[in-house]
């Protein structure tokens, strides 16, 4: 537990000049050197502690250059953990931070645990008595909190499809293991292709998986956002406003935004894709028609909805209409035009919204902060996520892409034309690696596999 | 009446595979050792398969061999036929499989039981171990004799409240028609030990002159016997073969037209049983689709004609096993000698161990064997061994011997027992050991000789035997790192010859070796001066250990990251009553299981990473 090595942006996400990765352990340096090149061709196993670096983190096996960085080395004992730390100093934002982290993951190090720092620097021997009663409890309730928030990420769907892709390798490797353990019972033999293919199968889903990874998608597409709201209620001008430039076209007669429009924009580092509808009424103009179904469709794929009020003019049939629809959305509701004269049921409002709305103003800006920090937070703090992806946890996408390594490897093992019980030590850790994400241990599944799918045993 | 019948060291209830490898170790310890069975000739016996080995298993033998244990010399002295398994499925699951002559394995390992100095052999049956303040005082007989002694191993098998079960007939017995032991588990309960129920099963023993032959496929032995013993270099001897049939779909519509009269599906059967070992009667309603299920044929001995019908265990009445046998090819007219039988017996919860396998509550008190839950006669001597070192080290004020996962399978299988407990017979499988790797059976003797010389169990010959190989072993291969082949048509048609890829510039031997297809015995006509005596078994280490180096070397780094926590030892002052902020479910395991270092108490269930690093925190700040 406290002889691996862990890593973790260290800054508070969002925009900033710069962020810093944290890895501290055994192999911090060795996994930082084999992911930075300098120009001066520095070794950083060979540099003296306390000292920093200029150059440059790239992917050894892409050789795609990520970020120009400052690293700090700092040597065991004397550090923060003391253990061996480095810090990259890579430029602000989610982004760069992000993928050097998962860059660091991918190549040894684990991702650190909340409070794990502080934690190893209480265990490596920097403890008082009084404190260590306050340490247990802040381990215990993060732990817990963690642990909470790991289990509530991992919906329904993402523990069938891991569960699937899990119980596909133990039923792979328990034919293995019946062949190796009854050597002389008649299980039938399977070929490499078979072995193969089911590998690649669970190869695949894992990517299928990695792809849906919620925040991973956030950061490649932006988070999907819907704005909603009966026609002319200020849909586009808050998207402009928002984006601070004339895109959309705006007027005052009720259907000019007749298709979708999309827009990218940054919220403290995170990328918004916001899509501003047609409004939803009902209309027998075509072209109106075509808007309206796109909107529905929209509503269907988006991660987060801002339902749009007018403040100026009194609640209708329409604006129920819509509440129906985003029945089951993620649903920020905000009331626009408040610079104008209020003729809307505030307290209906406060109903339909759960006594949390968001009062703003496209022409004054007023409200546009707390729009910014309730969207920040719900991406950061929340996690968003309707039914199709969901792969939202960090930790469960670190286990699944050392799951697909162990897999890789696996592959490699039966190319080289290496036996079966090669086979299955990469085999088997790729089952525990899925396990730590249902949190079941696989042992015991596999061996109840052998006994239900295999008549063996004298 | 009670009479004083002598004072001991050790006393060792029951003399199955676990009482003898305890006993012998023990006596060769130089303590005063006496031990009990039923019947002495009871002694070493193989109730169910004549064989010995197998996978993981094998591993198992050749292990309790390293470390001086006398079953794997006992297998080699008696075997009638011998198979290598697993040879196409690499190092890590290779295995042996001995067929023993079961009589002749019984008398050869009583003989060596009674010719062992400091060893005492009886008839008896204990019914009471007496404990005072907590530490074993001595054992009592059923016919009175009380024997003092400071230490007492239970390797009582299947024999504690043993009740046999045929189809509708059941009464009270042991193994083999043998007395069961009906009075120790009172005993064992009175001494607040938690007890389970198993169930295990053998098939039935047929006349060898009622087989036709010719209807079944013959399976013989390798041409070549590999030794268990590590003190064997080959055995010559005549081999029997065993022969191969299969049920049919009238066997199993036999079986289903009497599945109301098993004793499994009636209710009668409340133990129990292991999964890896099911009766013909589970197999055939567990897998409908299955045409037909594999039969081996085993001889029994050289001079009997007892054949062991394997795959064949079942509890139906008598006469429905004699109907369905009559089923299968070549046995239409088959005479039953004995009949299959199941048989329930009391076990204890083996987490009430600790990992020496003494019982945490007292002192004294070890348990060895299918008593602790598990399952095979390997599995039994394995723990035999263990107990009876452990038991010496104690009353030598020495510390107690433990393997861990990392070590042997050996301490994978105390490991699990303890720390996991287990709810069927346990029996050893290859897949329980996480770093199969690099615990081979090829390579126990590199793994643990060392270690049984300091216990004192390695005698001289076995050591400088040991230093022989290995001295040559660590010399042949600093050799081959500096051994250059240089390009040639000799050696390149050599290459070809292989099926492996020409030279153009010279390359050691060594990295010519990683190459799959390039072996090292014949590898010898391109490496000139290599010496002539090198071992077969030096040979097979070459080759394992520079083709498979770098999975190995993986293995050994889990294995560094394992030993980490094994070695954060929990002090056992710990009092978890005290210890803020584990759950409440951990809590109970941890007070009950008692672990004794970081890395055992992750492995028992319910105990988070979270409760770990609480514990972690409690420690240091108590340091």
């Amino acid at each position: 537990m406290i002889d691996d090595t862990i890593a973790a942006i260290s800054t508070a996400v969002g925009e900033a000049g710069i962020s810093i990765i944290r890895i501290s352990g055994r192999d911090a340096i060795k996994i930082v050197s084999g992911i930075f090149k300098s120009k001066r061709n520095i070794d950083l196993k060979a540099v003296k502690s306390h000292t920093v670096h200029y150059g440059f983190i790239y992917d050894s096996e892409s050789n795609e250059v990520y970020d120009e960085v400052l690293v700090n080395v700092m040597k065991s004992p004397h550090t923060y953990t003391k253990e061996d730390i480095v810090e990259i100093n890579c430029h602000g934002g989610y982004v760069p931070a992000k993928r050097i982290l998962e860059l660091v993951l991918k190549n040894g190090a684990r991702l650190a645990e909340p409070g794990e720092f502080t934690k190893r620097a209480f265990i490596n021997g920097r403890i008082d008595m009084s404190q260590a009663e306050a340490v247990i409890d802040i381990i215990r309730s993060k732990t817990a909190l963690s642990n909470k928030y790991a289990v509530m990420q991992l919906s329904g769907s993402v523990k069938d499809k891991i569960n699937e892709i899990k119980n596909d390798l133990v039923a792979l490797i328990a034919h293995i293991f019946a062949l190796m353990d009854f050597p002389d019972e008649d299980v039938e033999i399977f070929n490499d292709s078979e072995l193969i293919d089911g590998i690649k199968n669970a190869i695949r889903k894992i990517d299928e998986l990695l792809d849906s990874s919620e925040k991973g998608r956030i950061i490649r597409e932006g988070l999907n956002t819907v704005i909603i709201g009966k026609p002319n209620v200020g849909k586009s001008s808050l998207l402009n406003a928002l984006l601070n430039e004339n895109r959309a076209i705006v007027t005052d007669i009720p259907g000019t935004t007749r298709d979708i429009i999309e827009e990218y924009l940054n919220i403290k580092g995170i990328p918004i894709k916001l899509i501003d509808t047609a409004g939803i009424r009902d209309t027998d103009e075509l072209v109106e028609k075509i808007g309206v179904e796109r909107s529905k469709e929209a509503i269907n794929k988006a991660d987060l909805i801002i339902f749009v009020f007018d403040n100026s003019r009194p609640l209708e049939k329409e604006d129920y209409e819509i509440l129906r629809i985003i029945d089951d959305k993620n649903v920020l509701y905000v009331l626009n035009k408040i610079d104008l004269p209020s003729m809307i049921d505030l307290d209906e409002i406060r109903r339909i919204s759960n006594e949390n709305y968001i009062s703003l103003s496209s022409v004054t800006k007023e409200g546009f902060d707390v729009l910014e920090n309730t969207v920040y937070n719900m991406v950061m703090e929340n996690g968003l996520s309707n039914n199709e992806f969901l792969l939202t946890n960090m930790r469960h996408k670190d286990a699944l892409l050392k799951a697909k390594e162990n897999l890789m490897s696996c592959l490699n093992t039966i190319e080289r034309g290496l036996t079966e019980d090669f086979v299955s030590i990469d085999l088997n850790a790729a089952i525990d690696n899925l396990g730590l994400i249902t949190g079941e241990t696989a042992n015991e599944d596999l061996i109840n596999e052998i006994f239900e799918r295999f008549c063996v045993g004298k | 009446m009670i009479y004083d019948a002598g004072s001991y060291d050790v006393a060792v209830i029951g003399l199955g595979h676990a009482g003898c490898e305890a006993a012998l170790a023990t006596a060769r310890l130089g303590l005063k050792t006496v031990a009990f069975a039923i019947n002495l000739d009871s002694i070493a016996l193989m109730p169910c398969n004549p064989a010995i080995g197998g996978p993981a298993k094998t591993n198992l033998v050749r292990e309790i061999d390293a470390l001086g244990g006398q079953m794997a010399i006992n297998t080699d002295e008696t075997l009638i036929q011998e198979r290598t398994l697993n040879t196409s499925k690499g190092p890590a699951v290779r295995a042996l499989r001995a067929q023993s002559d079961k009589k002749r394995y019984q008398f050869n390992m009583k003989y060596t039981l009674e010719k062992q100095e400091n060893l005492d052999i009886k008839q008896a049956e204990v019914v009471d171990i007496e404990v005072e303040n907590g530490e074993v005082k001595s054992v009592i007989t059923k016919n009175g004799a009380r024997y003092l002694c400071k230490s007492c191993i239970v390797t009582t098998g299947t024999y504690l409240r043993g009740r046999i079960i045929i189809g509708d007939v059941s009464y009270s017995g042991g193994p083999n028609g043998l007395f069961p032991a009906n009075e120790l588990s009172k005993c064992l309960e009175r001494l607040n030990i938690k007890l389970m129920r198993f169930k295990t099963g053998t098939p039935a023993r047929v006349d060898k002159k009622s087989i036709n032959f010719d209807a079944m496929e013959i399976q013989p032995g390798d041409e070549k016997i590999k030794p268990f013993s590590y003190l064997h270099d080959e055995i010559n001897v005549e081999q029997i073969p065993c022969w191969l049939t299969y049920t049919n779909s009238r066997t199993h519509e036999v079986i289903m037209r009497n599945i109301n009269r098993s004793p499994l599906y009636s209710g009668e059967i409340k133990g129990v049983g292991p999964r890896y070992c099911p009766s013909i009667e589970d197999k055939v309603v567990k897998f409908p689709d299955k045409p037909r299920h594999q039969l081996f044929i085993e001889p029994e001995g050289r001079n009997t004609n007892e054949m062991y019908v394997q795959g064949m265990s079942s509890s139906m009445p008598e006469d429905v096993q004699i109907e369905f046998l009559r089923t299968i090819k070549g046995l239409e007219n088959v005479k039953v000698m004995r009949p299959g039988y199941a048989i329930e017996y009391d076990c204890i919860d083996p987490t009430q161990l600790k990992q020496s396998l003494e019982l945490k509550t007292i002192s004294g008190l070890f348990f060895a064997g299918q008593v602790n839950g598990t399952s095979g006669y390997e599995e039994a001597a394995a723990q035999g061994l263990m107990a009876g070192i452990n038991a010496a080290m104690k009353l030598l004020n020495r510390e107690p011997f433990i393997l861990d996962r990392s070590e042997a399978y050996i301490g994978v299988l105390i490991d699990d027992l303890v720390t996991k407990g287990t709810n069927e017979p346990y029996r050893m499988l290859t897949s329980r050991a996480e770093y199969r790797l690099i615990l081979r059976q090829d390579n126990a003797d590199f793994r643990l000789t060392e270690k049984g010389r300091q216990i004192g169990l390695v005698d001289d010959e076995r050591y400088e035997r040991f230093l022989k190989k290995k001295i040559q072993y660590e010399k042949e291969m600093e050799r081959l790192k500096t051994a250059m082949i240089v390009p040639s048509d000799f050696v390149n048609e050599y290459l070809k010859s292989k099926g492996s890829s020409p030279i153009v510039t010279g390359i050691t031997m060594y990295d010519l070796l990683k190459r799959p297809e390039i072996d090292y015995i014949s590898s010898k006509v391109i490496d000139k001066d290599r010496p002539e005596d090198i071992r077969d078994d030096v040979a097979e280490q070459i080759d394992i250990n520079i083709k498979y180096e770098g999975y190995i070397k993986k293995q050994l780094e889990q294995v560094e990251k394992f030993k980490a926590l094994e070695n954060k030892k929990i002090p056992s002052w710990i009092n978890y009553d005290d210890i803020k902020g584990i759950s409440i479910e951990a809590r109970q395991k941890l007070k009950s299981i008692m672990p004794t270092s970081v890395g055992q108490a992750s492995r028992i269930s319910g105990v988070s990473p979270a409760d770990i690093s609480v514990i972690l925190i409690y420690m240091q700040s108590r340091r």
